[in-house]
């Protein structure tokens, strides 16, 4: 193999598992440690630099960093990096003298956001600071987009939301609420110079069977989540059937439990390990006492009198890999109410077809994956109405590229020239062997959220469920995570080949061999290297023999010895930081 | 000093030997040794072998003197038996443990100035006695406690750190062993355990007395230009004398080797010895002719390294002294004082 070029940012933050896989790469371990130190607020702000709503996703995150953990593959469990992230949030100071400074004097841009939610909102916590002005648009009476609609607020309370949308909506933003846009052709018309669309995909599934339309109990699970969240709908059936088994079933389920359903049932098409939704919100259902139940199809609404009575399924036998099925035989299940949630759709009737913006498959925009914008120029998407329903996590993401590109536009540059990430390392070393990190490995098992008791947690919709770590929990939790951005940097030219750190590495990550191509080398190493996800980092010839140090950086726990234990400190330990390009990280224009 | 223990996470595909234990549980105290120390990687490659050859902790005895090296027995096997003595008086006692309970394996750890200076007589007499055991020179040509002084090993010309030559003839620890009937001569590398590891297994196979002189460099005193017994220098002048394969009893044998330039040595515990010789002829059961490949060699700078010479056929302290087959501990009281009737029938006479 070739010596493994460091100076590619993208090398370190692969090893960095739960950086690489956040959609905003948000500085994990940087913040884990701030919060091991004490130091919420400042946890909090390096959060808010790349996720803009800690406390949010805090609570609401669809966490992709905790199943790439490293920690998972060490002892089965991630870091509970997303609890974290609402310790951080929970506990820290005031903000307020740390936010950007917003000029007084504007540039003369002006930007709208169709739609409050949480891509609209980063694009005007990227914009505000650069001198724009930002209409945000929004039909409903208050902000937050799907995060207001969509979450119960027994997993995200309105105060949280409220707190960091109105962070981003004191910097000066435009916020209309109750402002529902009905033509993209009279707003391109009005004095804008980009037009981004944050509209989530705010069309919930139907499921089109006999007797659908022949009573008012069954409902659309994310209107009837809205319907909920605004407080037109406070009651439901005793015995609620649920349709679906995704994140949104899970929140249906939840909430009817809330709102006066005993017996809920969430059915599922097809077995377990299929299902959409997350572990833990499918835990936390079980909890409450969700029954769900495996290899129900649905077929028609019993209907008698005019009255839904239940609901006839096919029971299904599938093959192994679930693709195929054969009928067993037919049940019907009673029940009060039944809640569609089957998935969510876009739809964009108040886009003229006209105006040149092209519409590829299944009605979708089409949307450039890196720039966000349309093909009509000055037209940005993000969010669900980009690339589907994702999460909130990716609809920041696509603010804050979108932010670029929108600058870029304006600024005359084109959306396609991106600035580059950029990287920094820099020796953690202390003293002979001393870090400015805890190296040290901590054995301790996963910290368990603490819930509110069942009695209580029915008692009203707003009842958080999640009482967040306890300062034991946090700091057992904090110490679980391995510091993969304190990454082992390697110089050839200093090694001496004495073996020391091979032989002090816990796991076995390290090997003096001769060269050879990738997969010949995983196979000669101390310990085989089977993730072939994980890199070798292979180095340069060494100087005594020619052969190469190669580290498997699969199980690495980043404890140090291996420098502590080298000579001639060709190993050393060096903080990795990934320089993430935002649209307030470019140059000011100059006022005009 | 490491700012931390070893930590105790490992490797989750980390294999097991027959006895269902990891190599980490081979292991022992954290090492306070210089980082780099060859010492350390010596340590690693016992523990490699004592994994490889299934030996049940228990049945260690770890034996040393005092010095850099003899503070490596704390730093293997943390479930073994230990003894650490006056400074060179490791054999007799090593002697002892080893007549009490001749199932032991018995290793000590030892270097230049232990075995070569204050030692030297009671390592002779060791060889003599053909004990039973597993005895590592970690050889290094310096004192590394005291800082640095030339040691018996040091060879002429080579220089300290400050970059003073020294003037008197080293002593080798093979050549002593050749001159009073060892049966088991190696030399190895610290920096090349695909060498040592093998030559450490055979070590631990063979009945009578191993020595395993291996060049163990100092990082802080003794691995600099003017040097010897640096890194650089052993791998620059190393050659290989012979490529040891050990093959223990168990385990069938499917890869063929060439018969060309092969020697087998079967041992006496039914596992083989495989020399692959790299100059022709070498055969390492022959000592005048082993003695004169090491004289000429070292006569042209050669550091000659694998394993040197066996002598599988002489008698060992077991069988020389007559000593007991079960241990010491197992021999009832009642045999091992017979009372004053049976010693007034041995008698003076």
């Amino acid at each position: 193999m070739n010596p493994t070029d460091t100076s590619d940012p993208n090398y370190f933050h692969r090893v960095v598992d739960c950086q690489w896989a956040c959609p905003a790469h948000t500085n994990v371990p940087e913040y884990i440690r701030l919060i091991a130190q004490g130091r919420y607020t400042d946890a909090y702000m390096s959060n808010r630099e790349s996720n803009v709503f800690p406390g949010i996703l805090g609570r609401t995150c669809d966490r992709p960093c905790e199943p790439a953990c490293r920690r998972t593959r060490i002892d089965g469990a991630p870091v509970a990096i997303c609890r974290l992230k609402r310790v951080a949030s929970d506990l820290r100071g005031d903000i307020a003298d740390r936010l950007p400074v917003i000029p007084a004097s504007k540039t003369g841009r002006r930007v709208v956001c169709i739609g409050a939610g949480p891509a609209s909102l980063t694009v005007a916590n990227d914009l505000m600071p650069l001198g724009y002005e930002v209409v945000i648009l929004e039909q409903h009476d208050q902000a937050g987009g799907l995060m207001r609609t969509n979450i119960p607020a027994f997993r995200l309370p309105a105060e949280v939301m409220d707190e960091e949308i109105a962070t981003i909506v004191d910097m000066g933003v435009d916020l209309r609420l109750n402002t529902p846009v009905s033509s993209l052709r009279s707003l391109l018309a009005q004095d804008f110079d980009a037009v981004f669309i944050g509209t989530g995909a705010p069309r919930g599934k139907d499921l089109d069977i006999p007797g659908r339309h022949e009573s008012d109990r069954i409902h659309i699970g994310i209107d009837w989540l809205e319907s909920v969240a605004f407080g037109h709908t406070d009651s439901i059936g005793e015995r609620v059937l649920i349709i679906g088994v995704g994140n949104t079933a899970m929140d249906c389920c939840r909430s009817s439990l809330r709102l006066g359903g005993t017996g809920i049932k969430v059915m599922a098409r097809r077995p377990r390990e299929f299902f959409k939704a997350s572990s833990w919100e499918l835990e936390d259902a079980e909890e409450e006492g969700v029954e769900i139940i495996v290899n129900h199809a649905p077929t028609r609404f019993v209907i008698e009198n005019g009255t839904l009575v239940g609901m006839e399924f096919q029971t299904l036998e599938w093959d192994e890999q679930a693709r195929h099925s054969t009928v067993a035989s037919t049940v019907v299940i009673p029940c009060d109410d039944v809640i569609l949630a089957i998935g969510q759709e876009n739809a964009f009737p108040w886009i003229e077809r006209d105006l040149g913006l092209e519409v590829g498959d299944w009605d979708m925009p089409v949307v450039d994956p890196v720039t966000f914008q349309s093909s009509l120029p000055g037209v940005f998407f993000g969010g669900d109405s980009a690339m589907g329903p994702k999460n909130i996590i990716w609809a920041v993401e696509h603010g804050h590229q979108a932010a670029i590109s929108i600058h870029n536009h304006c600024e005359g540059i084109p959306v396609s020239v991106r600035p580059p990430q950029g990287s920094n390392l820099v020796s953690q070393k202390m003293g002979l062997t001393e870090w400015s990190y805890h190296n040290d490995y901590n054995p301790s098992a996963r910290q368990r959220m603490q819930h509110v008791e069942l009695t209580r947690r029915f008692q009203s919709i707003g009842t958080e469920v999640e009482v967040g770590f306890s300062a034991e929990q946090t700091a057992r939790e904090v110490q679980r995570c391995l510091n993969c951005d304190i990454q082992t940097v390697f110089q050839a030219p200093l090694c001496i080949e004495c073996d020391a750190c091979i032989d002090i590495c816990p796991v076995q990550c390290l090997t003096i061999t001769e060269n050879g191509d990738e997969a010949d080398l995983r196979t000669r190493l101390s310990a085989p290297a089977k993730n072939l996800d994980q890199a070798l980092y292979v180095s340069a010839a060494l100087p005594q023999t020619g052969r190469v140090m190669v580290k498997d950086e699969d199980l690495c726990v980043h404890c140090g010895l291996c420098a502590e234990r080298c000579p001639t400190a060709a190993w050393d330990m060096q903080k990795f930081e990934l320089l993430i390009p935002l649209a307030v990280s470019t140059p000011v224009p100059v006022p005009t | 000093m490491p700012s931390i223990v070893k930590p105790s996470v490992t490797h989750p595909g980390l294999e097991r030997n027959a006895l269902g234990l990891s190599i980490r549980d081979y292991e022992g105290g954290m090492s306070t040794l210089c980082a780099g120390c060859g010492h350390d990687s010596v340590t690693a490659a016992i523990t490699h072998a004592l994994w490889e050859s299934d030996t049940p902790p228990h049945m260690i005895a770890k034996l040393s003197g005092i010095g850099c090296s003899a503070k490596t027995a704390a730093y293997f096997a943390r479930g073994a038996h230990g003894f650490n003595g006056c400074h060179g008086r490791m054999p007799p006692i090593a002697t002892g443990a080893s007549a009490a309970n001749r199932d032991l394996l018995c290793i000590g750890i030892s270097g230049d100035g232990d075995s070569l200076s204050i030692g030297l007589g009671h390592l002779a007499h060791l060889v003599r006695r053909n004990v039973r055991m597993v005895y590592v020179i970690e050889n290094n040509g310096v004192y590394g406690l005291t800082k640095g002084q030339f040691s018996a090993s040091a060879d002429v010309g080579s220089t300290t750190k400050r970059g003073e030559a020294n003037h008197l003839q080293p002593i080798d620890p093979i050549f002593l062993g050749l001159s009073v009937g060892a049966t088991f001569l190696a030399r190895g590398f610290s920096g090349d355990k695909r060498q040592l590891v093998p030559i450490f297994r055979a070590a631990m196979a063979h009945r009578g007395l191993s020595i395993i002189d291996v060049i163990s460099p100092c990082v802080t005193f003794n691995d600099h230009e003017g040097s010897t017994k640096s890194y650089l220098f052993t791998r620059q002048h190393d050659v290989q004398m012979t490529v040891t394969d050990f093959v223990p009893p168990a385990e069938e044998i499917s890869a063929t080797i060439p018969s060309e330039g092969v020697v087998s040595i079967p041992m006496h515990d039914g596992a083989t010895l495989r020399f692959r010789t790299v100059p022709d002829g070498y055969d390492p059961t022959n000592r005048m002719a082993v003695m004169e490949h090491l004289m000429s060699a070292r006569g042209r700078g050669e550091i000659v390294t694998g394993l040197l010479y066996i002598d599988e056929q002489s008698s060992g302290l077991h069988e020389l002294g007559n000593t007991t087959e079960a241990p010491l501990t197992q021999v009832p009281y009642e045999e091992l004082c017979p009372g004053s009737a049976a010693l007034a029938g041995v008698g003076f006479r």
